[in-house]
């Protein structure tokens, strides 16, 4: 027996040398290689198709749209136009870049820009689906023949050339949104060629749900980008290799691995253990374990996103002006950024992030004071303490949200020493949180916030309080007239002015009181150089290198 | 022993039928929809309504069912709500995955198990039975999420000797045409993806395994001490067989018998879906992918997955009720 227990152990260390051996051999990686986890797979790799993040991760890498954003910001420079304007705001001339092909080999021409915008407008059944094309329906609406009466008529028109390089893009009405929705991946150039050869065009619904039927969207997307697809392993990797034939600055690394690592820890450990060099969306408890350790390093993802408390205007005594400035007033948003949100927001004055244009900084601000939020209260004829009816959600961390239940239990301190009385409700932030907050239905004030698709101001404002909407419960045709205004101005300046003179409307209002602009953190190896986040979660890995490369 | 067979697997479809009814009526049961889920803060009442619409939600609850019924006995188990995949293709991928762990954990668990649970009857009432004791005791009171960070803060965060998460390295490029590593490994005669293969289980399996591995050290215990006390092991002994054979022959070989049935046991639950070692080490496999459908209420990979894995344990503990026979031929089924 002692032989057998001999052997056993002898098995067991012989194994446990052999695990440490192997691994340090196996660890080392080659440096050309950059490998980022975000927190789930891509849904297709058809950019046209999919509406999520983590698809864009990808396809960000491998498509390029007519114009692009200058890294880490929300401005507009060139990407596969190198020129483009507008003289009625509904005829727009994209002066296309030579001498670039898709992976495929085929040339890229004003053919291709074409054939790509038709394709998206000549949709028709399973592909009309809002799982399918919502960016199309975000930006153009409709389709050339719409197979549901809730589809509005398309803003796109047609497409046509002139000669190679010149596309031009007929819309029905004049738009200003729509140069900055190119940008998003949804609306990059695709190879017609590969498009055809591996069914792009093919796909069904299936238990409600759109699916493309053909290759293209798994195994063979094609573009201009710096790099180019290799493979893709459901569960585990997404891997891209560098376009030598890329017609800008060529990459520096040689190979791009995107590995899907939904738990929040996981993905920070795999960080620390080496395996990943950079990962995505770090939760702010994070945040310290990363700064701790010598070898990681921390970048911000620009602020793109907003929280917000509502106040239901239609709500007595919430219609009062008066008593909406005293809820201001007696929010203190201060110490709540500062206290929940380890150091990785700012406080939000307005709604939108100011990295955006037509940002103001003159908008009135409501810094934290109880007395004059109780004035406030007693000048609008309440006697005090004024009841309210506060709502925050459970079961939830949301970007610009991360621990709701924190920030209200500080807001609800502020607000009883301000001259209300807190009545809380919470509800689970599925299903019924949001529910009742779009049906106005969730109290007089409630926490909630969002987070922008795309750089322009008419999807942060615009989305709020262009319309009549039983969130706010309110009515007021000045700030409406301005933001409809504002959404179809294609001059950029008067754009600009519009929207500032809009923020400084909506905030003297003040339908709701904005609380904080988060910026969601990311971690990489100390080595990792060159990498610049997106405001709209879009980075391009093309800059990235390793050390001193 | 064919009749039984065939009795057992007709007895499939009743099972099934209402593991299909039970899985129905408590998803739909959970509070939220997939619309809720996949619209966030742009659930509008509209949009809601038209993904109620567009999933069938807003038809009478057994028209629902009908239509599922349908669907699935065509083996169309539908498509996910959020990959977009269709549930087969998924099980495909993920399905051994998580074969593979839970072999690799029950290899573990059997590998160590049984000779510990056999020397702790042998040296009854000993320091090696006490430690035993307290080890199973811990082994099957420390939570496995716990134990999985344990493990992988020592071995993988602050030693660097094991991977933290997956399946294979990503930078490795290996074919894998059967989707079990291992055995891809294998074919493909690849020594170092098989290498690499076998350190991405080796913490998730000692985590896994920790609970099977209490349980088959007692059983086996147990057993081996009822069983060395039988007339027919004092015969043996009495016949003069060397220790060894007594104990490998008799002795140990009928004590299998009840610690077979523990072992088939754990082997389908664990098959089930170890979802919080896979979510732990970010494994690719059944539980971590059912734990993400129940947050986004994914109804065809709930409804598909629950139903294909409820196959699997049903086809695991008609094995091991088999296999009862090869062990012990005294056993026969009619």
């Amino acid at each position: 027996m002692r032989i057998v227990s001999t052997r056993l152990a002898f098995a067991l260390v012989a194994f446990a040398a052999l695990v440490a051996v192997g691994t340090a051999g196996g660890a080392s990686k080659a440096k050309t290689t950059f490998v980022i986890a975000g927190a789930s797979d891509p849904t297709y790799l058809d950019p046209a198709l999919v509406s999520d993040g983590e698809s864009f991760r990808v396809t960000e890498q491998i498509f390029e749209s007519l114009v692009s954003l200058k890294p880490g910001s929300t401005l507009i420079r060139p990407g596969l136009a190198t020129k483009w304007g507008s003289r009625n705001g509904k005829d727009w001339t994209f002066q296309l870049r030579h001498g670039v092909r898709f992976h495929d080999g085929t040339p890229f021409n004003a053919a291709a820009v074409c054939a790509n915008f038709n394709r998206q407008y000549n949709f028709r059944g399973a592909f009309q689906d809002a799982s399918a094309t919502y960016y199309w329906q975000t930006v153009f609406q409709g389709f050339k023949h719409n197979d549901s009466a809730d589809l509005s008529p398309s803003l796109y028109r047609s497409c046509s050339t002139r000669g190679k390089f010149t596309a031009i893009i007929h819309l029905r009405r004049k738009s200003a949104s729509f140069l900055p929705a190119l940008v998003i991946s949804s609306f990059a150039i695709q190879s017609p060629t590969a498009m055809k050869k591996y069914g792009a065009n093919k796909g069904e619904l299936r238990s409600g749900t759109f699916y493309p039927t053909g290759t293209y969207a798994f195994s063979h997307p094609t573009g201009t980008g710096p790099f180019k697809f290799k493979s893709w392993v459901l569960g585990q990797k997404a891997e891209l290799v560098r376009n030598n034939r890329y017609w800008g600055k060529k990459p520096r690394i040689a190979r791009v691995i995107v590995q899907p690592i939904s738990n929040n820890t996981a993905r920070v450990q795999a960080l620390q253990s080496g395996e990943v060099d950079g990962a995505d969306l770090i939760q702010p408890q994070d945040v310290p374990t990363i700064k701790k350790n010598k070898k990681l390093k921390l970048l911000n993802r620009p602020s793109f996103n907003v929280a917000y408390v509502t106040i239901n205007s239609s709500h007595a005594p919430f219609n009062k002006l008066a008593v909406r400035q005293a809820v201001a007033y007696g929010l203190d948003r201060a110490s709540v950024v500062k206290s929940f949100y380890a150091g990785r927001a700012i406080v939000a004055n307005e709604f939108m992030p100011p990295n955006l244009f037509g940002w103001s900084s003159k908008v009135p601000k409501y810094p934290y004071n109880p007395d004059k939020a109780k004035s406030l209260l007693r000048s609008a004829g309440l006697s005090l303490p004024v009841k309210v009816d506060f709502w925050y959600p459970t079961n939830v961390s949301r970007p610009y949200m991360p621990n709701p239940k924190l920030n209200f239990e500080a807001f609800s301190a502020s607000l009883e020493k301000s001259g209300f009385s807190v009545t809380a409700h919470s509800a689970p932030w599925r299903p019924d949180y949001v529910k009742h907050v779009n049906d106005g239905t969730a109290g007089d004030l409630n926490m909630i916030g969002w987070t922008g698709d795309f750089g322009d101001p008419d999807n942060f404002v615009g989305t709020f309080f262009k319309t009549y909407s039983p969130q706010f419960g309110f009515r007021n045709s000045a700030i409406f007239n301005i933001l409809q205004k504002a959404a179809a101005e294609t001059n950029l300046a008067k754009r600009i002015a519009l929207y500032k003179q809009a923020n400084i409307m909506i905030m003297k209002f003040l339908p709701a009181v904005p609380y904080a602009h988060s910026r969601p953190a990311l971690g990489f190896q100390r080595s990792v150089n060159g990498y610049v986040p997106s405001p709209v979660g879009t980075d391009p890995f093309a800059g990235v290198y390793f050390g001193g490369q | 022993m064919l009749r039984y067979l065939v009795r057992r697997l007709f007895l499939l479809v009743p099972i099934l039928f209402g593991v299909s009814l039970l899985i129905f009526f408590w998803i739909r049961a959970l509070p939220g929809s997939p619309a809720e889920s996949l619209l966030g803060e742009r659930a509008t009442p509209a949009l809601v309504q038209t993904y109620r619409h567009r999933y069938g939600l807003d038809k009478p609850i057994y028209v629902q069912y009908w239509s599922y019924l349908k669907t699935t006995l065509s083996g169309d188990l539908g498509v996910s709500v959020a990959s977009r995949r269709r549930v087969v293709d998924e099980i495909k991928a993920r399905f051994p995955a998580t074969v593979e762990l839970t072999l690799a954990a029950m290899v573990f668990a059997i590998a160590l198990g049984v000779p510990l649970g056999f020397f702790a009857a042998k040296r009854h009432g000993g320091v090696f039975d006490h430690v035993s004791l307290v080890g199973s005791l811990l082994g099957i009171s420390i939570p496995i999420f716990f134990l999985a960070i344990i493990l992988k803060y020592i071995f993988a965060i602050r030693l660097g000797w094991l991977p933290s998460v997956g399946r294979i390295s990503v930078t490795i490029e290996a074919k894998h045409p059967t989707n079990f590593y291992i055995l891809d490994a294998i074919i493909e005669r690849d020594w170092s993806t098989l290498w690499d293969v076998i350190k991405h289980l080796v913490l998730p399996a000692v985590a896994l395994g920790s609970i099977p591995l209490a349980i088959i050290t007692r059983i086996t215990r147990a057993a081996v001490l009822d069983v060395q006390n039988e007339d027919y092991v004092r015969t043996a002994r009495a016949k003069g067989l060397p220790p060894y054979t007594v104990d490998r022959r008799h002795v140990l070989r009928n004590a299998l018998l009840p610690v077979t049935t523990v072992i088939g046991l754990q082997t389908g639950l664990l098959l089930s879906g170890a979802v919080l070692t896979e979510t732990v080490f970010a494994y690719p496999g059944m539980g971590s992918w059912l734990r993400d459908a129940i947050f986004n209420r994914d109804y065809p990979v709930l409804q598909g997955g629950i139903l294909f894995l409820a196959i699997v344990f049903v086809l695991v503990n008609l094995v091991v009720d088999l296999s009862y026979a090869i062990i012990n031929p005294r056993i026969r089924y009619s």
